[in-house]
């Protein structure tokens, strides 16, 4: 009891490597010793969240695999006419930009929220929210495109017909969570604006009290929002 | 009662703790932002250059995992966290490779009688 006590409130005396796995999950108290709760909750409920991700895009394989008229191209299919020529999933690129970069302003601004910097960590958030929501709209201009031009989820003018329902699927869910998440953003930041986590003022909610780590919970969420459009890029709109 | 007070105590050691936990330096996010900028227009030139066959294939996945890598280790801060948490989220989704396996062997097959029945239609 005491040991683990200890180990429990100092870190240097906690074992690291796959001794400290062990001694972690046996330590009869919190498992994720540097993770709270919440965060800990976070990361598993973003596990779950990639075995739904995981059985789309593999469905979407065996869909692929398993019929046997053509795919369509989606370098073709997504293509822009742009000055004259067709660029190829120029589109899909300049929304993949758009995302990263929404990464790129969320990681700052939870580091900017641990520092207490209130203007500045509401708003880099903001700004993460604008590009979701840039995000979203080319998504919508996306979708509106593809089903003028006669996609449907049991048809389509190219090739195989599981392509339609397969991307409506995929898509569609994800662009689901970026719009969650935009919502979210723009939950969090009013907080953060209006200093709620620097006087650890109370959630309408839940009634716990605010500190900054949500922030970097919110992160998490987002972070992971852009992981999934790492893979729905590479296995169906590269492959 | 003094069991309930350490324990107390420790909590909001653990919380501080967390608190002041994950701070980098800023240099550190511009940086990987920039890798994951690079690594996209990679993967977009893969397709943009016309690569086929195996080297587009391998090239897209080895893109893929950096840029998840990076997100992952980097941004969603695993890199600091302590083993237990890294293993109990990271270690599950390899079991989608076994899904995977399984859904490859099964689609194989759809499409083996698929052509052994209709022909080439559908």
């Amino acid at each position: 009891m005491t040991q683990s006590l200890q180990t429990h409130s100092n870190p240097d005396l906690r074992p690291a490597g796959l001794r400290g796995v062990a001694s972690d999950f046996a330590s009869d108290q919190r498992a994720f010793k540097t993770a709270s709760w919440g965060k800990a909750m976070m990361w598993i409920f973003l596990l779950s969240d990639t075995f739904v991700f995981g059985c789309f895009l593999l469905a979407y394989m065996t869909a692929r695999m398993s019929t046997p008229v053509a795919w369509p191209n989606p370098s073709e299919v997504f293509a822009l006419h742009i000055g004259g020529q067709d660029v190829p999933l120029i589109l899909i690129a300049i929304m993949t930009f758009v995302l990263i970069s929404s990464s790129g302003t969320m990681a700052m601004a939870v580091n900017f929220g641990y520092r207490r910097e209130r203007g500045r960590t509401a708003a880099l958030m903001l700004a993460t929210a604008l590009l979701g929501a840039t995000f979203v709209g080319m998504q919508a201009f996306e979708w509106t495109k593809l089903i003028s031009e006669g996609v449907r989820p049991w048809e389509n003018p190219w090739g195989a017909a599981q392509f339609g329902s397969s991307f409506f699927m995929i898509t569609g869910f994800h662009g689901t969570h970026v719009t969650i998440g935009v919502i979210f953003l723009f939950i969090v930041a009013r907080k953060v604006w209006r200093g709620d986590f620097d006087e650890a003022r109370r959630g309408f909610f839940t009634s716990r009290k605010g500190h900054y780590e949500a922030v970097e919970i919110m992160g998490l969420y987002w972070h992971f929002v852009d992981l999934v459009w790492v893979f729905i890029f590479a296995f169906f709109y590269l492959w | 009662m003094s069991e309930t007070t350490a324990h107390a105590q420790t909590h909001t050691q653990a919380r501080t703790q967390t608190h002041t936990g994950q701070q980098h330096p800023i240099r550190l996010y511009l940086l990987v932002w920039g890798l994951l900028f690079v690594l996209s227009a990679f993967s977009y030139m893969v397709d943009y250059l016309g690569i086929q066959g195996f080297a587009r294939w391998s090239l897209i996945l080895v893109f893929m995992m950096l840029k998840a890598g990076l997100i992952v280790a980097i941004f969603m801060h695993m890199a600091w966290e302590r083993l237990a948490l890294v293993y109990a989220i990271l270690l599950p989704p390899a079991l989608v490779l076994v899904f995977t396996a399984l859904m490859v062997s099964e689609a194989n097959y759809t499409i083996l009688t698929r052509l052994a029945f209709f022909g080439t239609a559908p």
